[in-house]
C-alpha cells in the first residue's frame, strides 16, 4: 500500500469520510462500486418476489401499503444507483451486468414466494435483517452512501411495522391464515440466516477495515437474532432449528447454516434467479426506446 | 334530490379507478426507468386511493364497506368501462391509455364536483386537487412521444374504448380536449367486458376468495 | 441530464442538499424530485437545479491563523481573573 493509500485507511480508521469529489485508493473505489452497485442491484431484484402481491393484496389498504413498499426499494435502487454512477460506473453499466449475470444480488431475492404469508414474513422479518445491516452502513467512510442510507433507513421503518401488521391480523386470523405464516416462517429461515454473510472476522472483512460497514456479519446476524426470535415466539410461532437459543452470555447457538448453498445462491443458481434475470431483461429491453426518446441513451 | 344513487353514479368510477389503478401498478418495479417506476407508481396508489374513497361513499349508502364492493362482485357486476380492463404492457399503450384516461376524467370531474350530494362533490373537489399531478405527468409525456409513431399508433387503438369513458353528452368536449375525432366509432361500451376482465379479477381476488370472510 | 434537489424540510429552516435525480428537462426533474423527496410529505419546500449550474468550492487557506475574527482567537480567563483580583472583587 502506497503512503497516501495508509494515510487514507487511517483517515477513515479514524471516523474520516470522504465525498465523491476526493481522491480515493483505488482498492477502496473498487469494493466501494462493488458493494454499493450489489445493494442497488438487491433492492432492484427485492422487487420481483414482491410485486405479484400487490396485485393480488385482499384489501385495498393491503394493496396500498405493499405498492409504497415496493415503491421504497424501486427509490432506494434509484438513490443507490445514482451513488454508484459519481463513483464512476454508470446505471446502464451497472443494469447490464445485472441481466447478464455478472454482478450479484442477496439470496433472499432468489427464492420463491408462494402464499401471502411470504409476504408478511418478507416485509416483517427480511427488511428487519436489511434494516441491520442499513443501520450498520450510516457512518459509512464514504459519505455520499452514508446520506443515503439514512433516507432509506427511514423509509424501511414503515415496512416493518406493515409486515408486523401483516402476520399479527393473520395469526389473529383463522387456522389456514397462521398455517400460512407459519409455513412461510419455515420456507424463509435458511435464507434469513444466510442473509448477513459467512462468519468473517471484522479485522479481516475488508468491508470493515475500509469502514465501509461498521458491523461484522456475525455481528450483524446476531442482532437480528435477539431482536426478532422473541418476536416470532411470542406470536406462537415455531423456528424450524431445534439447536436455536440463547446463551447465558447473550450469545445465540444455532445449527450452521449450508454456507455452500449461499455460495450457490448468490452466484446465480438460486431457484428463481434465471426466471427472474429474464423478467428484468425482458423488460429493460422492451422499454430501450423509452429511455432512447426520453434519455438520448444509446439502447 | 340527487339524481341517482351513489352506486350508480360512483360505482363506475370507482371501479374505473381500481381497475385502472390495477394496471398501473403492474409496471411498479418494471417501468423505463427507476425515477419514472417511482412516479407511475404513485400515480397508481392515488388511483387505488380514490378508488377506496368513492366505494366509502357508496359503501355508507349500501351497508358495506369499500373492501366488500371493490372485491366480492363477481365480474359480470364491475362497472368499469373496457379501456381500464386492457392489458397494455408496453410504455406507448400505457401513456396513450393515462393521457386518454387523464382527459376524460377532468371532464366527469367537473360534473361531479356540481353533485347536490355534499360528500360526493367535496370528494371530487378532493380527488381533482389530486389528479392535477396526474394530467400534469400525462402531458409531460404526451409532449415527449407525440413524435413517436407507436404512441400515435396507441392512441388511434385506444381512442374508440376511451369513448366509453364518459356519458354521450361529453364526448364532443372529450374529442376536442384529446384532438381526437368524437365520432369514431365506440368500442367497448360501458356495460360490456372485455375477455381480460375475469383472469384480472381472478388475480385480483385469489388471496381474499382463497379464506372467505377472513380479516387481512 | 442530473438534476440536484434540496429539501427544506420544515418551514423557516435552511435548504438542504437531498440528492439528485435523472431527467430529461426541468418539467420531468420536477415530477422526479417531487416523488423521491416529497411523496410523504416529507419536504415543505425543494430547490431543484442542473448540476451544470453548481460550482463546488473546497479548498479554504488559512496558512497564517486568522482566529482574530473567531472566537476562538480570544482567551480572557487569565486577564479576568487579574482584573477582578485588583478590583477586589475576587471570590476566595
Amino acid at each position: 500500500m502506497s503512503t497516501r493509500e495508509q494515510e487514507f485507511l487511517e483517515y477513515v480508521q479514524a471516523g474520516g469520510q470522504a465525498e465523491s469529489g476526493d481522491w480515493l485508493p483505488e482498492e477502496y473505489r473498487a469494493r466501494l462500486i462493488k458493494f454499493i452497485e450489489m445493494h442497488g442491484n438487491s433492492e432492484l431484484m427485492g422487487v420481483l418476489p414482491e410485486r405479484e402481491w400487490i396485485l393480488r393484496a385482499p384489501t385495498l389498504q393491503r394493496k396500498l401499503a405493499l405498492t409504497a413498499k415496493v415503491q421504497d426499494e424501486v427509490g432506494h435502487a434509484q438513490l443507490i444507483y445514482r451513488v454508484v454512477e459519481d463513483l464512476g460506473k454508470p446505471r446502464e453499466a451497472c443494469l447490464a451486468d445485472l441481466v447478464s449475470g455478472r454482478a450479484k444480488f442477496h439470496n433472499v431475492f432468489h427464492y420463491p414466494t408462494r402464499t401471502w404469508g411470504d409476504v408478511g414474513v418478507i416485509a416483517w422479518l427480511v427488511d428487519a435483517a436489511a434494516i441491520i445491516s442499513q443501520k450498520a452502513l450510516l457512518k459509512c467512510s464514504y459519505a455520499p452512501y452514508a446520506r443515503i442510507m439514512k433516507k432509506i433507513c427511514w423509509e424501511e421503518s414503515f415496512h416493518i411495522l406493515h409486515g408486523r401488521d401483516v402476520v399479527l391480523t393473520m395469526m389473529l386470523g383463522t387456522d389456514g391464515q397462521r398455517e400460512l405464516v407459519q409455513e412461510a416462517l419455515t420456507r424463509w429461515w435458511a435464507p434469513l440466516m444466510h442473509f448477513h454473510g459467512n462468519p468473517i472476522p471484522p479485522d479481516e472483512d475488508p468491508m470493515v477495515v475500509w469502514r465501509i460497514k461498521s458491523q461484522g456479519n456475525e455481528e450483524a446476524r446476531q442482532q437480528f437474532l435477539d431482536g426478532y426470535v422473541p418476536q416470532i415466539w411470542e406470536l406462537g410461532l415455531s423456528v424450524p432449528d431445534p439447536k436455536l437459543r440463547k446463551r447465558d452470555d447473550g450469545v445465540w447457538e444455532y445449527t450452521e447454516p449450508d454456507w455452500e448453498e449461499l455460495r450457490l445462491v448468490v452466484t446465480g443458481h438460486g431457484p428463481r434467479t434465471a426466471e427472474r434475470l429474464d423478467l428484468r431483461r425482458a423488460a429493460h429491453e422492451n422499454s430501450a426506446w423509452v429511455r432512447q426518446a426520453v434519455l438520448a441513451e444509446a439502447a | 334530490m340527487p339524481e341517482h344513487s351513489r352506486a350508480e353514479l360512483l360505482l363506475p368510477i370507482a371501479d374505473d379507478e381500481l381497475v385502472l389503478g390495477w394496471r398501473n401498478s403492474e409496471w411498479t418495479g418494471i417501468a423505463p426507468f427507476l425515477e419514472e417506476d417511482v412516479a407511475f407508481s404513485s400515480i397508481a396508489q392515488n388511483e387505488i386511493g380514490h378508488a377506496r374513497a368513492l366505494y366509502g361513499l357508496v359503501a355508507e349508502e349500501l351497508g358495506t364497506t369499500a373492501d366488500e364492493l371493490a372485491f366480492d362482485r363477481p365480474p359480470c357486476e364491475y362497472r368499469c368501462a373496457p379501456l381500464a380492463e386492457l392489458r397494455r404492457l408496453d410504455w406507448a399503450g400505457t401513456i396513450a391509455r393515462h393521457f386518454l384516461y387523464e382527459t376524460a376524467d377532468e371532464l366527469r370531474l367537473d360534473a361531479l364536483k356540481e353533485s347536490c350530494d355534499a360528500a360526493v362533490a367535496g370528494l371530487a373537489r378532493k380527488i381533482d386537487r389530486e389528479e392535477i399531478y396526474h394530467r400534469l405527468h400525462a402531458k409531460m409525456w404526451f409532449d415527449r412521444l407525440r413524435d413517436e409513431p407507436r404512441f400515435r399508433t396507441a392512441l388511434l387503438e385506444l381512442w374508440p374504448y376511451a369513448l366509453g369513458v364518459v356519458p354521450e353528452h361529453l364526448r364532443d368536449r372529450f374529442g376536442e380536449r384529446a384532438e381526437l375525432p368524437s365520432n369514431t366509432v365506440l368500442q367497448g361500451a360501458r356495460g360490456t367486458h372485455t375477455a381480460e376482465l375475469e383472469p384480472l379479477w381472478e388475480e385480483m381476488t385469489m388471496v381474499r376468495r382463497s379464506i372467505p370472510g377472513a380479516a387481512w | 441530464m442530473i438534476y440536484e434537489v434540496f429539501r427544506q424540510e420544515r418551514s423557516g429552516q435552511a435548504f438542504q442538499h437531498a440528492g439528485a435525480v435523472v431527467a430529461p428537462d426541468a418539467v420531468f426533474a420536477e415530477v422526479y424530485a417531487r416523488e423521491q423527496y416529497g411523496r410523504r410529505g416529507e419536504s415543505a419546500a425543494l430547490w431543484i437545479a442542473p448540476r451544470e449550474a453548481l460550482t463546488e468550492v473546497g479548498d479554504f487557506v488559512d496558512e497564517l491563523g486568522r482566529n482574530y475574527h473567531r472566537v476562538d482567537g480570544y482567551s480572557l480567563k487569565a486577564k479576568l481573573r487579574e482584573a477582578r483580583d485588583r478590583a477586589g472583587t475576587l471570590a476566595s
